[in-house]
């Protein structure tokens, strides 16, 4: 008799699940659509998709050929997207959000940058007026400038034509430099190699490349495999569907809560049912609907974006199942510890969102600080999507499934026992 | 022959005694009213006789048998009504009572002759494949009765089951109970409608402040307090001051 009560119990929750079209969108097709549009903008490196570029503006109040040099490269660098502009006007596209950064050469800035180069001293400034709420691309801009910066620079200084100049100048200074008299020689007899350098005989007027990076990088993505390329929606997929579990958490236990409020739970518990059957059924049919919530995101994913199971499939499967597990029973364990469905829903939705955010599913978790990072391993949210990539595109096998799954049943043990222990079961 | 009977009974929620000592039998074939204001101990006093609530103290006994945890199968002989609209208003008729009566172990043509049944009963077989949402009230009321009734129990507990109801589902409902005690049904029925009371009750009992200040059949209790009527005895006993 229990197992029929059981079975009625999950399947009278399906067939609730499958008459409510709203709860069908929310569960199935919103977590494909907001996995979808991440995975299209979190494509990961490699993909064809064009990058988006950062806006930014350049002022030259310099006028001279290092300023010149440093606009012209700018220009088609294939990260920015670059206006040009005086500086009022560059000031205010920073202001109104339509430019991250504004980079302003002041008048004067070849000159002291060249001379600097040799003595050190007196370093112009180059200003940088920036969004304060894109501090991230202020620092990609900070790095892709300076390289640009120092290579205009150097080719000007090392060029004949103007870094005699250059050279004499730093000669004179020397004295000024605050270097100990052994280095200020030995830089002396540098410069002076240089001089040396222009004055040889050959071509002139052929211009210097200037200094650059004096190294390439080889970069290799730790996919699956060689060759088999990062997608970005395998990620992408899991952290939404993680998050929709959650949701569906959300419903079973106000589902609960409902029921509660509208008497049914009086029926139920009059009948000739244990606690652990009434507990079982909504367990198994929250489990059911969150795990088909997950395969049916991910059945999509692999169907429309070529996401793939690289790793085991069986640790998939057993990551999914112990996703699902626990999602059902933080569901149960609101209910237990909600009031009313209005007041716990509220909360409810709040803890879950804290969750998915610590867990990784909006922003990679490396921008948190130290102790949040830290912090992680208490998340449920983070294990499950940390097992889900590892069977997806890390491709890893089934020994890097334990792990997550075992946590994931762990927390699925604390809530199902929280739940039972302060669940409220006198009706009256 | 008493089949179901509460002795003693006390329950108590924090600070407040919600029920003190209250004692009630039902004998199969009779029909026991339950009265008392709001707030007097009524619904906690069928959740108790149901296994809702566990009482402080006191004990239920079903066939003389004191009833054993929630899973005890002499629950089997007990039917509940509530005074809530216990359904699920996205399934139709039939799909409540299918799932209602699988948690009584009804399955297969069981399940289904007893479905027909409780659906004829309470006048609803031609609505059986209706969502309950598209129920009118009285409708949702005698769906109610049937859930309470499907698995064929001995004793059935109905908490207010009028609330809310036009006189024709109101008579309807009635009909069905006087029908159910010809089965030799026993039958308690808490109601604030005294003429209900008058119409049904073989036995009344009075319940006020948690406790049993009267228990007698209805021409007892007129008699006893010199009343013409049930309200006037009911309001002799209980006052005229609002409850909250």
């Amino acid at each position: 008799m229990a197992l029929t009560a059981l079975l009625a119990l999950v399947r009278k929750d399906l067939t609730l699940f499958l008459a409510d079209r709203r709860a069908l969108v929310m569960a199935f097709a919103a977590p494909i659509a907001i996995a979808s549009f991440f995975g299209s903008i979190f494509p990961g490196p490699g993909a064809s998709t064009e990058p988006a570029r950062v806006a930014i503006h350049l002022v030259d109040q310099d006028g001279g050929p290092i300023a010149a040099a440093i606009v012209a490269t700018v220009k088609v660098d294939k990260n920015f997207k670059v206006t040009v502009s005086a500086a009022e006007p560059a000031r205010a596209a920073v202001r109104r959000g339509a430019s991250a950064v504004a980079v302003v050469i002041p008048p004067g800035f070849g000159e002291a940058a060249g001379r600097a180069l040799f003595a050190g001293r007196a370093r112009p400034q180059l200003a940088l007026l920036y969004d304060p709420s894109r501090a991230t691309e202020l620092a990609m801009v900070r790095g892709i400038l300076t390289e640009h910066v120092m290579r205009a620079v150097t080719r000007e200084v090392f060029s004949p034509a103007s870094g005699r100049a250059f050279v004499d100048d730093a000669l004179k200074r020397l004295d000024g430099t605050g270097l100990s008299p052994d280095d200020a020689r030995a830089l002396g007899e540098l410069l002076t190699s240089v001089q040396r350098f222009y004055d040889r005989p050959g071509p002139r007027g052929a211009a210097s490349a200037g200094l650059s990076a004096p190294y390439d990088v080889r970069e290799e993505a730790m996919t699956a495999r060689a060759g088999a390329a990062y997608n970005g929606y395998a990620h992408s997929f899991a952290g939404m569907g993680v998050q929709f579990l959650f949701f569906a958490a959300i419903d079973l236990g106000m589902g609960v809560l409902l029921e509660r409020q509208r008497g049914l739970w009086k029926r139920l518990r009059s009948a000739p049912v244990s606690r652990f059957v009434l507990l079982a059924g909504k367990a198994g049919s929250g489990t059911t609907i969150a795990l088909a919530t997950l395969l049916v995101s991910f059945g999509f994913a692999m169907l429309v974006f070529g996401v793939r199971i690289q790793g085991s499939v069986v640790g998939f499967l057993a990551v999914a199942l112990a996703c699902a597990l626990m999602a059902s029973t933080f569901g149960l364990l609101l209910a237990a510890l909600g009031n009313t469905p209005g007041t716990t829903r509220g909360i409810a939705i709040l803890a879950v969102l804290l969750m998915v955010m610590l867990g990784g599913a909006w922003v990679p978790t490396f921008i948190f600080p130290a102790w949040l990072q830290r912090l992680t391993v208490v998340v449920p949210a983070r294990w499950a999507v940390d097992g889900l990539d590892a069977m997806t595109w890390r491709g890893l096998g089934l020994s890097a499934a334990l792990v997550p799954a075992g946590v994931l049943l762990g927390f699925a043990a604390l809530f199902g026992a929280l739940a039972v222990a302060r669940f409220r079961w006198e009706e009256s | 022959m008493v089949i179901l009977e509460g002795r003693g009974l006390r329950k108590r929620f924090g600070e407040i005694v919600a029920v003190d000592g209250v004692s009630v039998a039902l004998e199969a074939g009779k029909i026991l009213g339950v009265l008392g204001p709001n707030g007097a101990g009524k619904t906690t006093t069928v959740a108790m006789l149901a296994g809702l609530v566990t009482p402080n103290a006191g004990e239920v006994l079903v066939g003389g048998q004191a009833l054993a945890g929630d899973a005890d199968p002499a629950k089997r002989r007990l039917g509940l009504v509530p005074q809530e609209l216990a359904l699920y208003e996205e399934l139709s008729a039939r799909d409540n009572l299918r799932f209602f009566g699988a948690l009584y172990g009804l399955a297969g043509a069981a399940l289904e002759q007893a479905i027909a049944a409780a659906l004829a009963l309470v006048g609803l077989g031609d609505r059986a494949r209706d969502r309950v949402g598209t129920y009118s009230g009285g409708m949702k009321r005698r769906l109610n009765l049937a859930a309470g009734l499907l698995h064929d129990p001995d004793v059935v507990l109905l908490d207010e089951p009028t609330a809310g109801v036009d006189p024709q589902s109101r008579n309807a409902i009635f009909d069905n109970l006087e029908a159910l005690k010809r089965r030799g049904k026993a039958l308690l029925y808490t109601t604030h409608y005294m003429e209900e009371a008058e119409r049904l009750a073989d036995r009344i009992v009075i319940i006020d402040h948690g406790r049993v200040i009267a228990d007698d059949t209805p021409a007892g209790l007129a008699r006893a307090h010199g009343a013409p009527s049930l309200e006037k005895v009911f309001l002799a006993l209980t006052g005229r001051s609002l409850r909250d």
